[in-house]
């Protein structure tokens, strides 16, 4: 069930965070898979991507044996919706540019003319 | 599920948990009275029965915009009202598009507690990665666009009446 409480918790968490950004970059991991990229136990990985789960963030298949795991941007997207967009969706993606530009590596200060 | 027994890297999964009933839902996907009023308002007509015809038209804008008359075809490959629909889905937009060939999505409505229905959209987009941009939102300013915007859409339709595109 969508539930906001639910989602912004999972949220509230670096390796919960982290976890979404590796099936952004690359959906359909296996637990072992996730495993690999974080410093924690089994255990711990799977601990977090329930919580996921039970946010509705993460939704998992089956493939064969594996269970693999995806990336549900819904949530956010509705999350999105309701509290950015009615708010501050202008300033916020004005800074998010600004953020975006400067950090590219395309960017390069205007050099002055001699 | 067969559509799970299919997922790869490429597939993309969006769930909503959406306040109505499993026909209701069905009639929002399948009819053109209902699918025009969310998303990009393009009118799908759907032939509802294994190899009918699956097309989106063009809207008015969209014509004036230089796009063909239907932009995007396909073929229903399972419907099962109201509950679940499989279907091919192919975008006509350009050659480039129309090059990827068709790709895959299913649709399910699975009832739930309190009034609510899940509803799932698969889509395997192997060997389509133009489509999986435009569908993922890419393309579109403000992050918007794509599956988790038109289906989030199709919520705020059937639960408040109003759809957010306008």
């Amino acid at each position: 069930m969508f539930d906001d409480d639910r989602v912004f918790k999972a949220l509230g968490d670096a390796t919960r965070r982290f976890l979404l950004d590796l099936l952004f970059k690359r959906d359909g991991r296996t637990l072992s898979e996730l495993e690999a990229e974080l410093t924690m136990t089994r255990f711990g990985v799977m601990k977090h991507l329930r919580v996921l789960e039970n946010a509705g963030l993460v939704i998992t298949r089956r493939a064969g044996r594996e269970k693999l795991h995806f990336l549900n941007p819904v949530p956010v997207r509705l999350i999105h919706d309701r509290w950015i967009d009615k708010y501050t969706e202008r300033q916020v993606s004005t800074l998010v540019d600004m953020k975006t530009t400067l950090e590219s590596k395309k960017w390069m200060p205007v050099k002055k003319r001699a | 599920m067969d559509a799970g027994k299919k997922a790869s890297v490429t597939t993309k999964i969006h769930e909503i948990y959406i306040r109505s009933t499993p026909e209701t839902i069905w009639s929002a996907i399948t009819s053109p009275e209902w699918n025009d009023k969310y998303g990009y308002r393009a009118a799908a007509v759907y032939e509802l029965k294994p190899g009918g015809k699956y097309a989106a038209k063009a809207t008015a804008q969209m014509r004036t915009m230089g796009l063909p008359e239907t932009i995007i075809d396909g073929e229903v490959l399972e419907a099962h009202p109201p509950r679940k629909l499989v279907q091919t889905f192919r975008f006509l937009f350009n050659e480039q598009n129309r090059a990827e060939g068709f790709t895959r999505v299913t649709w399910e409505i699975e009832p739930t507690a309190s009034g609510f229905c899940r509803l799932t959209v698969t889509h395997e987009l192997d060997g389509a990665p133009i489509m999986a941009a435009a569908t993922s939102g890419k393309y579109s300013e403000k992050g918007g666009g794509g599956w988790a915007w038109i289906i989030s859409d199709l919520k705020s339709l059937l639960e408040t009446g109003k759809s957010m595109s306008g």
